[in-house]
C-alpha cells in the first residue's frame, strides 16, 4: 500500500477512535439541537397558564379582557374581595383582580393578588392586557371608535430596490445561505488547519519525525497527515448532515408534538416569515451550492493545511512561537471573511470578484457569491477560473510547504523567522 | 561486496562543515563503531546514510549500487539518539505501523511484532500506550521497531543510554545475533568501553573529518606507547637503564616505557641480568577512551561557528 495512505489511515483512525471525536461529532450537534428545541419549546409553551378571576365593581373593563392560552380572565363582577381570595385558596384560580367601586385612577389602585409570584413574562403580559384595555376604554370616552381606529392605522409603506425585481425574490435566503456557508468554510479552515499544525508539532516535539522520515519522504508524511485529517473533517460533516436530517425528522415525534406545534416551533425559531423564506430557499440552486461547498472546502483545506503544516514544522516546543508564525496565514482567512460579508450583499462588486478569484480568499468569498446563483451572483467563467486558480494555489502552497517542512521538521533550536523559512523553500535539493 | 561504501561525503551548513570528506566501508555482518565527540557531524553523516539529507558532494554505495533513498531505506533500520514514538498510540499498533512504513504488509508486520514481543518478553504491553512505559521499556520498544523489518543495515545511535545492565545485555546479545545473521550494524556512541567490547571496526570523527579508521586492535597498536607492566618477587636492585624509563613505581611492580630502538626482550634481559624474579610482563595498550581523549583534546570542546564559502 502507498505509504502516504498508510500514514493518512493512521491519522484518520487515531483521531476517529478518540473519545473527543465522538464527543464533538455526535454530542455537540445533539447538544445544539437540544438547546434549539428547548428554547423553542419553552417560548411556545411558556409557563403554566395563569387564570385570573376578576371582580370589576366599577365596570372599568366592561367584561372585556382578552384571554389566551397563557393568561385567561374570568369575570365575577359582584364578588367581594374575600370571595375572590377564597377561590384562589381553593386552587381553582392563580390570581384575582379587584377593582373597587367608584374607581378613580388618580387615587385608587386595582389590586392584583397572586397565589405564587408571577414570572416576569407572565406579569408583563397581564400588565399589558390590563393597561391596553384600560387606555382604550379611556380614549373611547374622548373619541369615537372610528377615529381611534384611523389614528392607530400605520402608513402604507412599500420598500423595494429599484432594479431586478426577480433577484429580490431570493436575496434574503441567498444572504443567509451565502453567509452561513462562507462562515462555515472560514471556521473549518481554522479548526482543521490548526489540527494539522498541532499534529506536526506533536511529531516534531516527540522526535518521532526523525524515525518516520528515515522510512518515508517528509512530503509523504506531510501529505498523509493532511489527507488523514481532511478525511476526518469530511466524515464529521457527513455525520452532521445525517444527524441533522434524522433529528429534524425524529425529535418532534419523540417529544410527542403534533404537526402543528412543530410548525409553530419552526416559525418561532426563525422569527422570519417562514413560508416566504422556504420558498426563497427552494429558489436557490442547492445542488450547485453543495457541490461548490465541498469543492471549496477541500480546496481551501488543502491550500491552508499545508501552510499550517509548514508552520508546525518550523516551531519547537514553545506554542507561542506558533502563534506569531501563524499570523501571516490567518490574516488572509480573516480578510476573506471580511470580503465575504461585502460580497454577500453585492456579489458582483470588484472586491467580491477579486476575492473570489484569489485562491487565498476564494473558498470563503466564492461561497458568499455562489449562493446568489449563476449568473446573478457569479458568471460561469469566473467560477471556473476561481476553481482553476484554487487548484493551482493549493498545488503551489503544498509544494512550498513541503520544502519548508522537510527542513523544519528535523531542525531543533531557535525559532526560525519567515525569512529563513522562505530560504528553505527555495533552496535547491 | 561491502553493504555500504561511503566516498568523500561532504555536507556543509551555512556556518559549519558538518561532514567534510568522510569515506569508509562497511562489510556485511560487521559491527562498525562511529565515534566522535558531540557535534562532530555523526548525526549529519547518519542522516545522509538514511536518506534524510542529501550530501553536497560525494557518493554513497548501497550493496554496490548508488544509494537510492526510495528503496534502500526499506533495508535500513535507524534508531536515532533522540527517541521518538507516538505517546498516545497503543504499542502493538505502533510497532505494526512503523513496520508497514518500512514496506511490510500488515499481516507480515503483525506476525513479526508478535515474534519480537515474545523474544523480549513484552507480550503484555500490546494494548498499553507509550506514555505508560518507563524510559528503559520504551527504549526496548524503539529497538524492536528499528530491527523489526530485518534490515540489512542497522544504525543505532547510543542504543544503551537509559538501559539497566540486564536490558543492555539483552540488546547487546540481539546486536550480536543480528550481525551473525548477516546484518551490518553502525553503532554511534561516545561510550568507549562499549565500543571496545562490541565493535569490529571503528572510525573516529571530529569536526566533520575522519581522524581515525581501523579495527579496534589496529587502532590500539597504532596508539601504543610501548609501555609494559612488570611485576617482581621483590623490588629490583636497580631501575636505571638506557633501555627504558620508569613511568610508575609500586611495591614489587614497575611501569616502564621502552626507549626508541629497544625491544621488550631488552627489558627482560636487563632484569634477568640482575637476577630479579619476574612474575608477569605485559604490554599496556591504551584504551579507546584514552585514544579518544588524546585525539580530541586540544581541539575546542564546542565547535565554533565559522563562515563557509561553498
Amino acid at each position: 500500500m502507498n505509504k502516504t495512505l498508510i500514514i493518512a489511515q493512521r491519522e484518520f483512525t487515531s483521531r476517529v477512535r478518540k473519545k473527543t471525536f465522538l464527543l464533538t461529532t455526535i454530542l455537540l450537534p445533539l447538544l445544539f439541537a437540544g438547546f434549539y428545541f428547548a428554547i423553542i419549546w419553552f417560548s411556545v409553551k411558556g409557563g403554566d397558564a395563569v387564570k385570573v378571576l376578576v371582580s370589576d365593581r366599577s365596570n372599568v373593563f366592561n367584561g372585556n379582557l382578552k384571554s389566551d392560552a397563557d393568561v385567561s380572565f374570568h369575570f365575577l363582577n359582584q364578588a367581594t374581595e374575600q370571595q375572590l381570595a377564597d377561590s384562589i385558596n381553593a386552587g381553582s384560580f392563580n390570581a384575582y383582580m379587584y377593582v373597587p367601586e367608584h374607581f378613580n385612577n388618580a387615587t385608587d389602585s386595582i389590586r392584583i393578588r397572586t397565589a405564587k409570584s408571577l414570572g416576569l413574562l407572565t406579569k408583563e403580559k397581564v400588565e399589558k392586557r390590563i393597561n391596553g384595555q384600560f387606555q382604550e376604554r379611556k380614549m373611547l370616552t374622548l373619541v369615537s371608535q372610528a377615529q381611534l381606529d384611523s389614528v392607530r392605522k400605520d402608513a402604507n409603506l412599500d420598500i423595494n430596490p429599484l432594479k431586478s425585481e426577480k433577484k429580490q425574490d431570493k436575496s434574503g435566503a441567498a444572504y443567509i445561505v451565502g453567509m452561513a456557508s462562507g462562515f462555515l468554510i472560514y471556521i473549518i479552515l481554522f479548526i482543521y488547519g490548526t489540527m494539522v499544525m498541532r499534529g506536526v508539532m506533536e511529531e516534531k516535539v516527540n522526535r518521532i519525525a526523525e524515525v518516520i522520515v528515515s522510512s518515508v519522504k517528509p512530503f509523504q508524511l506531510m501529505m498523509g497527515k493532511i489527507l488523514g485529517i481532511g478525511a476526518v473533517g469530511l466524515v464529521q460533516f457527513l455525520i452532521w448532515i445525517v444527524l441533522s436530517v434524522v433529528i429534524r425528522g425524529i425529535l418532534p415525534s419523540l417529544m410527542g408534538m403534533d404537526e402543528q406545534t412543530s410548525n409553530a416551533m419552526a416559525g418561532a425559531a426563525t422569527q422570519v416569515p417562514t413560508t416566504g423564506l422556504l420558498a426563497q430557499i427552494e429558489s436557490l440552486n442547492i445542488p450547485l451550492i453543495i457541490g461548490c461547498f465541498i469543492f471549496y472546502f477541500l480546496g481551501g483545506y488543502l491550500l491552508y493545511s499545508s501552510l499550517f503544516a509548514a508552520v508546525g514544522s518550523a516551531v519547537n516546543e514553545d506554542p507561542q512561537d506558533a502563534q506569531s508564525l501563524m499570523l501571516p496565514i490567518t490574516m488572509p482567512i480573516i480578510f476573506a471573511i471580511v470580503i465575504a460579508m461585502k460580497a454577500v450583499n453585492d456579489p458582483t462588486s470588484n472586491l467580491a470578484v477579486f476575492g473570489s478569484l484569489f485562491p487565498l480568499t476564494s473558498p470563503v468569498v466564492m461561497m458568499a457569491r455562489i449562493a446568489h446563483g449563476i449568473p446573478d451572483g457569479v458568471t460561469t467563467m469566473q467560477l471556473i477560473l476561481s476553481m482553476v486558480f484554487l487548484v493551482i494555489g493549493f498545488l503551489g502552497t503544498t509544494w512550498l510547504a513541503g520544502k519548508i517542512y522537510r527542513t523544519g521538521i528535523l531542525l531543533y533550536g531557535k525559532k526560525p523567522t519567515w525569512k529563513e523559512m522562505w530560504k528553505w523553500a527555495f533552496r535547491k535539493n | 561486496m561491502n553493504i555500504l561504501e561511503v566516498r568523500n561525503l561532504r555536507k556543509y551548513y551555512a556556518t559549519q562543515k558538518a561532514v567534510d570528506d568522510i569515506s569508509f566501508n562497511l562489510a556485511p555482518g560487521s559491527i562498525f563503531g562511529l565515534l566522535g565527540p558531540n557535534g562532530a557531524g555523526k548525526t549529519t553523516l547518519i542522516r545522509m546514510i538514511t536518506g534524510i539529507f542529501y550530501p553536497d558532494e560525494g557518493e554513497i554505495l548501497f550493496n554496490g549500487r548508488p544509494f537510492n533513498p526510495q528503496t534502500d531505506i526499506l533495508q535500513t533500520g535507524y534508531m536515532p539518539e533522540e527517541r521518538g514514538l507516538y505517546k498516545k498510540m497503543k504499542i502493538g499498533e505502533q510497532a505494526v505501523y512503523l513496520a508497514q512504513l518500512k514496506g511490510m504488509s500488515k499481516s507480515e508486520a503483525m506476525e513479526k511484532v508478535k515474534e519480537w514481543f515474545i523474544r523480549f518478553d513484552m507480550q503484555s504491553w500490546w494494548n498499553k500506550k507509550v506514555e505508560d512505559l518507563s524510559k528503559g521499556m520504551s527504549q526496548k520498544l524503539q529497538f524492536v521497531t528499528t530491527v523489526l523489518h530485518e534490515p540489512k543495515l542497522i544504525i543505532l545511535d547510543e542504543p544503551f543510554s537509559g538501559l539497566d545492565p540486564v536490558n543492555a545485555n539483552l540488546i547487546k546479545d540481539e546486536i550480536y545475533r543480528l550481525a551473525k545473521n548477516g546484518a551490518s550494524i553502525i553503532f554511534s556512541t561516545h561510550r568507549m568501553e562499549q565500543v571496545e567490547e562490541i565493535c569490529d571496526h571503528i572510525i573516529l570523527v571530529n569536526k566533520g573529518r575522519k581522524i581515525l579508521d581501523g579495527t579496534v586492535k589496529q587502532v590500539k597498536q597504532q596508539f601504543k606507547e610501548h609501555q609494559f607492566r612488570i611485576s617482581f618477587d621483590e623490588n629490583p636492585k636497580s631501575t636505571q637503564s638506557d633501555v627504558f624509563e620508569v613511568i610508575e613505581e609500586n611495591q614489587h611492580e614497575l611501569v616502564v616505557k621502552i626507549r626508541e630502538g629497544r625491544k621488550p626482550n631488552d627489558v627482560l634481559q636487563f632484569f634477568l641480568d640482575q637476577q630479579t624474579g619476574i612474575n608477569a610482563f605485559q604490554e599496556i595498550l591504551p584504551s579507546l577512551n584514552e585514544i579518544f581523549i588524546r585525539l580530541v583534546e586540544g581541539t575546542p570542546l564546542a565547535r565554533q561557528f565559522e563562515s563557509i564559502n561553498a
